[in-house]
This record gives C-alpha cells, sequence and structure tokens, in this order.
C-alpha cells in the first residue's frame, strides 16, 4: 500500500461496535450464573475489560477476570493485569499451568518449538470446573483467523470445551440464547465483529493504557525462520542462535516461546496504527502456533483451546 | 465512521466466495502473508492464477467438498465505512443459514450465473430478502465474461426476473442490476471497458452510495431493559439505572416515559454512558436510563414514550416463521419465546400457512413446519411482549423460539 492510501485506511472506530458489545456483556451477566472474563493481558482482553467497565458503570463488573497463566508470559504483562485488577476493582483470579504440570496432568513440550500454548487448555478447563463457570468471555475476533469467520457470539462447548461447526446455533438479529444443559458452557465474544484495526483505534480513542512490550523497546532477541524472539529462560535456543540486541515491539501478547517480535521504532499509538496498516504481516502470522499448519486453529478449537 | 452489513447468498459455483475475495484483495484488505497462503493454497491445487475463493471457505470440511457450509463473516473497509459480510451458503436446504445471516443486513448481494439465468434460489433469496424487509438488494450478474459481455445476455436475465421482483418487493426498497466478472475484477470496484454498454456503478460504487436513512430514530421508541444497575456503594446509595439498547426510536432527557407491562409512568432524570451525561439516545445506542421516581422494572420490561398510546402488548398473534431445527414444528407444542432479551413460554396455536417462496404460493392445509420452511403461525404466550409489526418497526418485531429441551434455537419469526 502506499502511504496515501495508508492514510485513507485509518480512519476511525465505528461507535456503533462499542454499542453492541456493551448489550453483549449485559447479556452475559443477565442470562448466566457464573460467568468470567478471561484475561490475558493481550490488547484484545484489555479492550473487553474496557467494554466491562461501561457496561456496568457506576456499578463494578460483576464477573471476576480470570488469567491462565502459563509461567510463560512477559513480565510486563503480569505487572500490567495486576494494575488493571486493581484499577477497576474487579475480581482476580489467576491459575497456572506449572500446577497442572505438577499435577502430571499435562506434559511439558520439549524440543526447539517446545511452548505451553497448548497445555492451557488442560488449565483452563480444569479452572471452569472449579469454579463452575457457565460463560467465559474471550476476545476473539472473527478476522483473525478463518475457523474463527464462523464462530458465534455465544459458543456452545460441551463437558469437554469441544467446540463442533455444525452443533452452533443460529443467531438472529441481536437475540442471545445462552441456555445451555448442566455441564455445558458458553465462550463469548464480545469483539468478534471487531477488526484488528477497530481494536487499535478504540484503545487510541479511549486513551487506555496498554502493556509497554506494544511499544518499541530495546531487547534481547534471537533470529528463527525469519521471525525475531524475545530471549528468555523458556526459549529452548539452539547453538547458532545467538542473542543480539534489537529495537522491537511486540503485535501481539502471548507466551515468550511462541509471540515474535517485529523491528520497530513505533513509540506512539498513531505510529503503531500506521505500521499495522502498512505492516505486510497479518497479526496471527507472528504467532508460531498458528503456522505448525493450515488447518492448526480449527483443530485447537474443536480440543477446546480458546 | 458507520458499519454497512451485507447478506451475500448465491448458488454453488456462482462465484461468490470469488466476488467477496475480490472485494477484499482490491480494497487492500488481504495481507501478505495471507495472500502468499493463498498463493501455496492455489498451486497446490493445480491453479496458475490466485484462487480469490480459497480466502474465505474456511472449515476443513468445507476445503474437502469444496463448499461453504455455515454463516462466514467477512469484513473490509473503506475510507467512508466498515463493512461486513455475513456471507452464507446456497445450497437448497440451507434456507435456515440464509434467513440467519440475512437478519442483520441492510444489503442484499444475489449472485446470478450470466450462463445459467435465474434459477429456483434466486427466487428463494428474493423472497427472504422481503420477509426480512432489506431496503436494498444487488443483483449481481456473474461470470459475463463467460457470455463473451454479451449485453443482451444480461438485458434478458434482467427482463425474466421483472416479475418476480415486483412480486416480492416492498415500498423502500431498492433493486439494482450489474454485470460483473469476480474472476477478473469487472465492476467490482473498477469499472471495465469490455462492456461499453453499462454505464453504472460498480458493486462497491454501489455500496458506498446506498444511504440507509436513519430511520430507525423516528421509529416508535423502544427500550429493552436487560439489567438493573444498582451499585449501593457509599457514592451510589440509592442509584437505580436502566441499562439496555435502544431498539428503535429516541429517548430524551425530561421524556415522560411508560413501564410495560405494568404500565408505570415516570420521567426520564439522566441518559448515561460510563459516567458521561448524555441529552439524548437513538436507536442502537447501549445506555443508561434513570428515572425520577420509583418505578417496578426488571429485565424484560420496556420503557416507552407516555405519549405513544399505541404500544402493543402483545399475547395473542400471528407470526411468519422460518423454522431452523431438524425437529418439525408442531402446533400445540410450548417453545421458550425471546423477543429482544425478554423469554416467556409460547404456545403455538395453530399453523395457518405454509408458504412456497419460489413459486410466490401458499398451502393452508398444514399439520407441521419442516426445517428451513416458512409459514405462518397463531400463537400464544404466557406473559405479554412489547412488540411491533415486523414490517412496520423490523428493529422490534422479531423473535426468536427456542427448544425447551434441547435449548436450541428452532425458529425465527416476524410479528404480523
Amino acid at each position: 500500500m502506499t502511504d496515501s492510501t495508508i492514510k485513507d485506511k485509518i480512519g476511525q472506530f465505528p461507535r456503533r461496535l462499542e454499542d453492541e458489545s456493551i448489550y453483549i456483556m449485559r447479556e452475559v451477566a443477565a442470562q448466566f450464573e457464573r460467568p468470567a472474563l478471561l484475561f490475558s493481558g493481550g490488547k484484545d482482553s484489555i479492550t473487553l475489560v474496557r467494554l466491562a467497565q461501561k457496561a456496568f458503570f457506576p456499578g463494578k463488573i460483576p464477573f471476576p477476570l480470570v488469567h491462565i497463566d502459563t509461567g510463560h508470559n512477559f513480565p510486563e504483562t503480569i505487572e500490567f493485569r495486576d494494575w488493571l485488577a486493581k484499577e477497576t476493582g474487579a475480581e482476580l483470579i489467576v491459575r497456572y499451568v506449572q500446577d497442572s504440570i505438577d499435577q502430571g496432568k499435562v506434559k511439558e513440550e520439549t524440543g526447539k518449538y517446545a511452548s505451553r500454548n497448548v497445555l492451557q487448555t488442560v488449565t483452563l478447563l480444569d479452572t471452569i470446573e472449579e469454579f463452575k463457570f457457565d460463560a467465559c468471555i474471550g476476545g476473539a475476533r472473527r478476522d483473525e483467523e478463518k475457523a474463527r469467520a464462523k464462530e458465534r457470539i455465544f459458543s456452545v462447548r460441551d463437558d469437554f470445551g469441544q467446540w463442533d461447526a455444525k452443533r452452533q446455533r443460529p443467531e438472529l438479529f441481536d437475540m442471545l440464547n445462552g441456555r445451555i444443559a448442566i455441564g455445558e458452557n458458553v465462550r463469548v465474544f464480545p469483539i468478534s465483529n471487531w477488526t484488528e484495526l477497530d481494536v487499535w483505534n478504540y484503545i487510541k480513542e479511549e486513551k487506555m493504557e496498554i502493556p509497554s512490550i506494544y511499544f518499541s523497546h530495546q531487547r534481547q532477541v534471537i533470529e528463527r525462520d525469519g521471525m525475531l524472539w524475545a530471549d528468555s529462560e523458556y526459549l529452548n535456543k539452539e547453538a547458532d542462535e545467538i542473542p543480539f540486541e534489537a529495537t522491537v515491539r511486540f503485535r501481539t501478547v502471548g507466551d515468550m516461546t511462541c509471540t515474535a517480535a517485529v523491528e520497530s521504532e513505533a513509540a506512539e499509538i498513531d505510529i503503531i496504527i500506521e505500521e499495522i496498516l502498512s505492516a505486510e504481516i497479518s497479526e496471527r502470522g507472528a504467532r508460531i502456533d498458528d503456522k505448525r499448519s493450515e488447518a492448526a486453529m480449527e483443530k485447537r478449537k474443536q480440543q477446546g483451546y480458546f | 465512521m458507520d458499519i454497512l452489513r451485507i447478506a451475500t447468498a448465491g448458488s454453488v459455483d456462482d462465484g461468490k466466495s470469488t466476488l467477496i475475495g475480490r472485494l477484499l484483495y482490491e480494497t487492500n484488505s488481504i495481507t501478505k502473508d495471507k495472500i502468499e497462503a493463498l498463493e501455496s493454497a492455489s498451486k497446490r491445487k493445480g491453479l496458475d492464477f490466485l484462487d480469490l475463493s480459497l480466502l474465505t471457505d474456511g472449515l476443513i470440511a468445507e476445503r474437502e467438498q469444496g463448499i461453504t457450509i455455515d454463516v462466514a463473516h467477512i469484513y473490509f473497509s473503506t475510507p467512508s465505512r466498515k463493512y461486513i459480510i455475513a456471507d452464507t451458503p446456497g445450497h437448497v436446504e440451507y434456507t435456515r443459514n440464509m434467513v440467519t445471516g440475512a437478519s442483520n443486513a441492510k444489503v442484499s448481494l444475489i449472485l446470478v450465473d450470466a450462463r445459467q439465468g435465474v434459477v429456483e434460489q434466486t427466487a428463494r433469496h428474493l423472497s427472504i430478502a422481503a420477509l426480512l424487509r432489506i431496503p436494498k438488494v444487488i443483483i449481481c450478474v456473474n461470470k459475463m465474461d463467460l457470455v463473451q459481455y454479451d449485453e443482451s445476455k444480461f438485458e434478458a436475465i434482467k427482463a425474466s426476473l421483472g416479475s418476480l421482483v415486483a412480486q416480492t418487493t416492498f415500498e423502500g426498497q431498492a433493486v439494482s442490476y450489474l454485470p460483473i466478472s469476480s474472476l477478473f475484477g469487472q465492476n467490482i470496484t473498477k469499472p471495465t471497458d469490455k462492456m461499453p454498454w453499462y454505464q453504472g456503478n460498480t458493486l462497491l460504487g454501489e455500496l458506498e452510495a446506498f444511504e440507509f436513512a436513519e430511520s430507525l430514530a423516528h421509529a416508535p421508541a423502544r427500550f429493552p431493559v436487560q439489567w438493573v444497575i444498582r451499585p449501593k456503594t457509599e457514592e451510589y446509595h440509592d442509584y437505580r439505572g436502566y441499562a439496555g439498547k435502544v431498539s428503535s426510536g429516541t429517548f430524551k432527557v425530561g421524556d415522560v416515559i411508560r413501564a410495560l407491562p405494568t404500565g408505570q409512568e415516570s420521567t426520564i432524570a439522566s441518559i448515561e454512558k460510563f459516567g458521561e451525561q448524555l441529552q439524548q439516545a437513538v436507536a442502537g445506542d447501549s445506555v443508561v436510563i434513570t428515572l425520577t421516581t420509583d418505578v417496578d422494572i426488571s429485565r424484560g420490561n420496556s420503557i416507552v414514550l407516555a405519549s405513544d398510546k399505541e404500544a402493543p402488548l402483545l399475547k395473542d398473534f400471528a407470526a411468519h416463521i422460518c423454522w431452523l431445527d431438524h425437529q418439525a414444528l408442531s402446533p400445540g407444542k410450548t417453545y421458550l419465546l425471546q423477543h429482544g432479551v425478554h423469554q416467556t413460554k409460547a404456545k403455538i396455536s395453530q399453523i395457518t400457512e405454509k408458504l412456497d417462496v419460489v413459486a410466490q404460493t401458499s398451502t393452508h392445509e398444514v399439520d407441521s413446519l419442516k426445517l428451513n420452511e416458512i409459514g405462518g403461525i397463531q400463537l400464544r404466550t404466557a406473559q405479554a411482549i412489547v412488540a411491533d409489526a415486523y414490517a412496520e418497526n423490523p428493529a422490534n418485531g422479531a423473535f426468536i423460539l427456542i427448544d425447551e429441551f434441547s435449548n436450541s434455537t428452532v425458529g425465527v419469526g416476524f410479528i404480523k
């Protein structure tokens, strides 16, 4: 794209999206007994927290924020999470993948591409069972990936957290049917219809705080498969993968082991937005877990991944 | 920046996925790595061009069968608008998906294969667009490249649709015809010199020019209450706010209102959003309304203007229904009816007719409605609902039926 088309495309946040998402938040609170907001520390879940605040103000958010901590998070993410919970007065529940490993429920992956991304599904399902959550709010967007494009706003999961494309309920107009049988639960996606650009424009217009790793900073990285990876104790490096310092930022917030950085000088949100538009790599492209196969996302969804 | 929702429909192989892929491609909505994935997938299929249809055909099962099986949502934007496409499959048996995808749309895109002309599905789409009161229908005559860009072919299709369109259209609905080639990107976002006889808009031009007047703001004012906010904190000790999304019409601070079904009246003290004080709220706004007096209002109740003496409370009414479930609708059975955010039990007293949406006829001796069938019913609800006739106020005239045992959404109704 040329510079002028980029500027043309930035546009504004379509305000109607916010109204729709607030409406969904209220439906969740009203239709379910024990909802929870799954919080990852990424920009999408931060947006969800803001929408939940808006939906119930001046009341408090009537459900807890739940974080499944893989133990491989960026420290900046954890710091931000704790700050946000305090700031909003929301209840914060944290459960650890390490505990699932210690209990022998899952086995740590080995090798160069080892990550805990897949393991967190088990911890999540255990947490849902522990608290008997009947609805889990997540920040997935339909524009992220082809399998997500078919996802409903209220997505029914069975006892095992599984998603069945053929069993999804039709959603007509803005009417949401949250009735479920015992043992079932629902994943709710209030920002289904937002694109990545919508989220960024919203963060900008709302002047929201986001974790510092989204902005340009100096960091020790290694190069692998043409992408930059944050050097950390969790990354299994090969002998020829020598860390070096680079000026980078992250487009998504996932584990340190599976989220690649992009070289960037963007220290302000306006510049980040411009970068996104001119970027030649789409958002999930920087996550190695999707690259495993073309149908990777759909397979993980069937297994109960978020 | 506004949002325009589009429903696409077409038969298998009339090039719908390619059309959508083309729109995304030409509006710069696809990133490099997605194009690379497309290139390698196209190559694997033995093609020497980019198969744009692969951009939207999502699920594994679909890729195997080469067809789309559900409603997919696709996004693109121009400097002035955000577009959301609900892409629905075109198989005969999937009326259910078509209705679902079209339920939020303001524009219906209907594809016709220039070689085949009008088929049964075309009539089905037109009927559904009419039933759902979609204000704009664009009929794209696709694959013009395969009929040598022949104007007479295009005109013949227009002519053969004439009487059908005249039958289905309603006042306020605009229908336009476009000759296009999705494969070669002709008249999608760019005009073409292959069809000098066509002087009209490109498809994108047609979408950009469509003004969907904020008619909803002038419809009767309806505010269904979703949630009552009672913070019970020091600062907001006696605060009681009614949270909801305005379905239709406009509410202003100072308006005298009536709560339904109780009929109690009060006055709007404030309209708020996250602490911000607003002077008014219009259709589509998610806000919190506070009143000057204590009124008994709970979730599922509605706030209307006190001056609106006509605001209907329905308990026994007629509706069109589209059946969405494998288990047929049978009269006498009790379902849960959800109108907006209000759920109540409902009994189908009678099936009055079954519509043949292709032939535009109806039969009256009906004892059940099966999956994908559209008919007329008479029903009775346990609690009254604050609903309007769908044709007069679509935003407050539709409901869904839920099976109490399977919890599935089994039908969608349009109040007559």
